[in-house]
């Protein structure tokens, strides 16, 4: 007798081999970057090609460093959901699609990483 | 008898026998739109790194942000941010169900390329 229940022994073997959750937090982080995104492009606009210590002073306010830090994760999170599909539609190599999907995921986890500890240097 | 001729078999129609259409060269843009802010994203990372860094090293990025090729990037993925954010929300009230008859789809279609314009100059006014 085994002690799995049918609803475990079948979770993953479908085509798909997972549920919504990868949709589900595409339209989720979609929808969070609808303001981050304009929140986050004005000023980086405005600070482009400024003084050094202006454009620290400008990032040293909580309100910046926050949206900054917000759209890092969100927009690298919906970055790699969407490079995946990607990958997956046009990379049909099993070792080159694997590789590839690994890579899109170490490379949008690295970039949240540098992007999230250069605005909390930059703020703390 | 599965395996035989696996290869070599017909292809289902590809996309070279289709007129174009609105909903696939949206569906197309916003996939080129997507990838192709990649190397923006990284290189603003890359500003920020160094802004945090100090001043020498944010001189050498901010410069090469705001060189003609930087500057070309940058105006580029603020174009395709836009077409990307429009066509995104497109693609949300698509998800609740609505806009999607065939006609509403193509003039949503039009007016996406049009807002993502029209977008792209409005930040670059006020910015």
């Amino acid at each position: 007798m085994s002690y799995l229940t049918d609803k475990k022994r079948v979770l993953g073997l479908g085509s798909a081999k997972e549920g919504v959750g990868h949709f589900t937090l595409q339209r989720i982080t979609a929808i969070a970057l609808l303001p981050l995104a304009v929140l986050f492009v004005i000023p980086f606009a405005r600070n482009l090609g400024g003084e050094y210590e202006n454009v620290l002073h400008s990032y040293g306010h909580p309100f910046n460093a926050v949206v900054a830090i917000l759209f890092f994760v969100t927009a690298f999170t919906h970055l790699r959901l969407g490079l995946q599909v990607v990958i997956e539609d046009y990379v049909h190599g099993k070792a080159m699609r694997t590789a590839l999907l690994l890579g899109n995921t170490l490379f949008c986890w690295l970039f949240i990483a540098l992007g999230v500890f250069a605005v909390l240097k930059i703020a703390l | 008898m599965s395996d035989v001729n696996r290869g070599d078999r017909p292809l289902s129609p590809h996309l070279s026998v289709y007129r174009p259409q609105m909903s696939m060269i949206t569906s197309i843009t916003h996939r080129i739109t997507g990838v192709g802010m990649t190397l923006a994203l990284v290189w603003i990372v890359w500003w920020f790194l160094a802004l945090s860094t100090g001043p020498e090293s944010f001189g050498a990025i901010d410069g090469s942000l705001t060189s003609w090729f930087g500057i070309l990037v940058l105006v580029g993925s603020l174009w395709a941010l836009s077409y990307h954010f429009c066509n995104g929300i497109r693609h949300l009230f698509w998800d609740m169900g609505y806009c999607l008859e065939k006609e509403t789809a193509q003039k949503t279609g039009i007016a996406v390329f049009v807002a993502s314009v029209v977008l792209t100059i409005i930040i670059l006014l006020i910015a």
